[in-house]
């Protein structure tokens, strides 16, 4: 109980750069105009104030350093967000994306100056074809949740195609992330949600009700987010098909399936796999990430443009499907992110990646095990790569799972993603990844013991946590009915 | 290479611990008919060689010493602080701040970015940044109909063909219309959701945005700007004419080229729509002891609350990448960012003078241009541009398909006069072969 007694450390946030700005700093030097000066536009087309910071060199690293230490970062501690596959991204990664070689292509050089950069996309796909089954890939989407919207618009696009425009609806689990019915929506898709059975699994009777000649497709988390494998997922798979509807997957938590399945041989039709999470790039506070879509090839021709192809003299092309859903983005794809997981799929190996499975799940299991005393374990049954716990026994001495999460915070922990799945009552969901040892674990599950017991012997404490944070609990609240969205100028 | 920790010893306790024989046993639940256990991916190879493999193909793409492409993707002098921060692993290994108390560094820099976006654009309100310009532009678009109950999308032909067909790739979801216009043909018809104008436009100049805000507002429509953030270091921002959205790439603000991404896309609009607004935003409150502090606000217009009947789909966006233009734009500051500005001008503007005095090239185009022009030569610019870079320049786009033997150069503040006249005397040169 000592660690209860330290009192609060508050340090505060820095001012803000508008409020530290002094007229005739500067943080950047500039090359004098060399040419002979051409008369500027009219003054009406030009601003008379340009609001922006004047800082030094100095105070704008340290003012930004001073943020970042406001952090829990993945290099900094255990950040087990479900989901999210906040595993160790390896840092030569970074310095490679950052050679000139790579970082200073234009997207529109003409071909002949990029076949190196072509050449690498092009392995990128047949990597990730390799290991999902499906035969062809685009890397243009640039999140996850752009690969699901280009998904469904595959999927559109395929049912016109055969000419079943009725076929306006997206069969969705209860377990689904958000972007899944989003995403469905975005394409103009009706949206209707499959519950779940007792085992966590899709309702098999539920699933056969809701199939009709309205529905395109399922869209399926694979493991879903309870972290669970459907061991039906073959006849999950044979329902929608010889309903005429197409199977999605949504590879989001594909770490637990790597180099153990081909998801193809699951019945899927389209894929997209978050690049971010399974093949380890940084996740930058909220991306940037890469979500490439994957299809069988009957689909292939209606992939986002553009897709790399091979000519027969060996020189590689940036390409249009001939039934493209069109270009989805500015340009190829986020190559930075392309290029790290690039440099994870050739470091690992086949061996290797199926190795990252199998510590992704040892681990979750472990922590499963682990915790099911200390947690409810609503899903008895071995997990993937995350387990989903219930805080809902604490609410009788009233804490919530809120409130445990922010008391991990004073032990040094980022909390796990809560209240999600919606299906679990004050969840948990836990995700270790395979790059936490042991020792990790078992601190992490100390500190979930230490706070279950402060829940009943002290509850006030866990709802006034974090007590160590550089802030107290934030009125969430308060942000959205009175927001303040922006710097403003201090009233005189 | 795993980068898993787990020793041999670790796996058999944490197997006993959970009871079970092998790692296999957990994977139960796959039927095991479709277990796999060949994958076809070549034999791994340590860092270094993995290193010279990409050097290899590094050297595989051209990088010349000077290069005038531009279109929507810019070469810049990017402070090293940039950078620095950047990689910054407190901020490159976090993610989405769900967990505000320890994310407070994310969420800071993100207002901050907000703040900076608005202040540029002269806007009220932006979000914390969408995939990229192209996209956010068509987000604007999504958001238009929404706002306006229309499903008639008109887009001035200045706004170039890439983010055109991105907004088509959007508009098919929920079926609007998209209506390509010339300028002249302004005045508006009824039913339009909105007026999209790019600011400089594609080919470079400047639309006439007091114009383009009266014909929109006379029927109802939304006017959505895609503005170049250089430009606006110069130029008077979109929201001075009434803009009601303004998106823009911010890729320009201290992020390297990188073949097309990662960038971010701008978004700003009016407090009124501020609802409708995709994408995540940080907003400042107070904590419990009644102190500053910031959170993710207004998220039941996001997926995770929202889920079907969400403003978009947006989830992850390019957080990182906002972060490095809110630490450029600080680094230049007030008068750095107008220096900026001017230099492309001024550099641009030599450019066009020596260009149109050359024997076989003209610019076509009439007005007030920026930092890109359309030129005109005597040959294909396919040819001009194998000729150039024969003398290591990388020459302008080639479009060639919307106006004959017509490339869109680009000039910025990393060109020096001598490379300017490099180009003149190549082009010179071509024209003359």
């Amino acid at each position: 109980m000592a660690r209860n007694a330290l009192p609060p450390v508050r340090r505060g946030l820095p001012a803000l750069l508008m409020d530290r700005s002094v007229p005739g700093r500067h943080a950047s030097t500039l090359p004098v105009c060399d040419v002979p000066l051409s008369p500027l536009p009219p003054a009406d087309l030009l601003r008379d104030d340009l609001p922006l910071p004047e800082v030094s060199e100095g105070e704008l690293v340290r003012y930004f350093l001073h943020l970042s230490q406001l952090n829990y970062a993945v290099d900094t501690t255990f950040y087990p967000l479900g989901s999210c596959t906040m595993k160790y991204n390896p840092k030569w990664h970074d310095e490679v994306a950052g050679w000139p070689g790579f970082a200073q292509v234009h997207p529109l050089q003409p071909e002949a100056t990029v076949q190196g950069t072509l050449r690498l996309l092009y392995q990128l796909q047949q990597f990730l074809s390799a290991l999902t089954g499906l035969p062809a890939a685009s890397l243009a989407p640039l999140a996850g949740a752009h690969g699901e919207l280009a998904g469904m618009l595959i999927i559109k696009a395929y049912q016109r195609a055969h000419g079943q425009d009725q076929r306006d609806t997206i069969l969705v689990p209860d377990t689904a992330h958000g972007t899944n019915p989003a995403s469905a929506a975005m394409a103009g898709f009706k949206v209707v949600t499959v519950p779940s059975d007792a085992q966590g699994n899709v309702d098999l009777s539920a699933l056969k009700d809701a199939m009709n000649e309205r529905v395109a497709g399922l869209m399926l988390t694979l493991p879903n987010t309870l972290g669970l494998f459907e061991p039906n997922v073959l006849e999950v798979s044979r329902i929608i098909h010889e309903g005429g509807a197409l199977f999605y997957g949504d590879g989001a938590n594909f770490n637990a399936l790597l180099g153990q399945v081909h998801v193809a041989d699951l019945g899927v039709d389209v894929l997209h796999l978050n690049l971010h999470k399974t093949f380890s790039t940084p996740h930058g506070g909220g991306g940037p990430g890469a979500g490439p879509v994957l299809v069988r090839e009957p689909i292939a021709r209606h992939l986002p443009a553009p897709i790399v192809q091979v000519a027969e003299d060996g020189t590689f092309h940036l390409v249009t499907p001939e039934s493209s859903i069109g270009r989805i983005g500015g340009f190829a794809g986020n190559f930075g992110v392309l290029l790290r997981a690039y440099c994870y799929i050739r470091s690992l190996g086949a061996a290797g990646l199926r190795e990252v499975s199998e510590q992704a799940v040892l681990s979750a299991n472990y922590l499963r095990v682990l915790l099911k005393d200390v947690l409810a374990l609503p899903y008895e049954r071995t997990c993937m790569h995350e387990a989903v716990f219930s805080a809902a026994l604490l609410k009788a001495h009233d804490v919530r799972a809120h409130d445990i999460a922010k008391r991990l915070i004073d032990y040094g922990f980022h909390p796990p993603i809560t209240y999600f799945p919606l299906i679990v009552p004050e969840a948990l969901m836990i995700e270790p990844t395979e790059t936490e040892s042991k020792e990790t674990l078992d601190a992490f599950t100390a500190a979930l013991s230490s706070i279950v017991r402060e829940a009943r012997e002290q509850p006030e404490w866990l709802r006034s946590a974090p007590h160590g944070a550089p802030v107290a609990r934030l009125d969430e609240a308060r942000a959205a009915r009175q927001p303040d969205l922006r710097w403003r100028p201090a009233a005189p | 290479m795993t980068y898993s920790p787990h020793t041999d010893a670790d796996r058999v306790a944490m197997l006993e611990a959970i009871g079970v024989d092998s790692v296999d046993d957990l994977f139960a639940d796959i039927p095991e008919s479709v277990r796999a256990t060949r994958f076809d991916i070549p034999s791994p190879l340590t860092e270094q060689e993995v290193r010279a493999e990409l050097s290899r193909l590094a050297g595989r793409n051209r990088i010349p010493e000077v290069s005038f492409l531009g279109a929507g993707a810019y070469r810049r002098l990017i402070p090293a602080v940039v950078d620095e921060v950047v990689g910054r692993a407190e901020f490159a290994t976090a993610y989405t701040p769900y967990q505000p108390e320890v994310s407070q560094g994310t969420l800071q820099a993100t207002y901050e970015f907000q703040s900076l976006v608005c202040q540029l654009t002269g806007m009220e309100v932006a979000n914390s940044g969408m995939y990229d310009g192209a996209t956010a532009l068509a987000e604007a678009a999504l958001m238009s109909a929404r706002i306006t109950g229309r499903q008639r999308v008109v887009v001035l032909e200045g706004v170039s063909s890439a983010y055109r067909e991105v907004l088509a790739t959007y508009a098919s979801g929920p079926d609007l219309v998209i209506d390509p216009i010339a300028p002249g043909s302004l005045p508006l018809d009824e039913g339009a959701a909105c007026l999209v104008v790019q600011q400089p436009n594609f080919f470079g100049y400047l639309e006439d945005l007091r114009r383009c805000a009266e014909a929109a507002h006379a029927v109802g429509a939304l006017l959505v700007v895609s503005a170049d953030p250089i430009s606006l270091g110069l130029l008077r921002p979109p929201g001075h004419y009434g803009a009601d959205i303004v998106v823009g790439e911010g890729q320009a603000l201290g992020n390297a080229i990188s073949f097309g991404g990662p960038y971010v896309g701008l978004f700003a609009c009016r407090q009124e729509h501020l609802r409708q607004m995709p994408g995540r935003i940080a907003g400042r409150t107070l904590d419990a002891e009644g102190n500053p502090g910031f959170v993710l606000t207004l998220q039941t217009r996001e997926q995770h609350i929202r889920r079907e009947r969400a403003t978009s789909n947006i989830c992850t966006s390019e957080q990182l990448v906002g972060l490095a233009c809110t630490i450029y734009l600080a680094a230049l500051g007030r008068t750095g960012l107008r220096q900026v500005a001017e230099l492309c001008y001024q550099k641009a503007h030599y450019a066009a003078a020596r260009i149109a005095a050359l024997p076989g090239w003209r610019l076509p185009m009439e007005g007030i241009f920026f930092q890109e022009f359309v030129a005109v030569g005597p040959r294909p610019p396919a040819e001009v541009n194998a000729a150039l870079l024969r003398q290591g320049i990388i020459g302008g786009l080639d479009i060639d398909g919307r106006i004959p033997n017509g490339m869109l150069l680009c000039f910025s503040e990393l060109h020096s006069r001598h490379d300017i006249d490099r180009l003149v005397a190549a082009l010179d040169s071509v024209g003359g072969e």
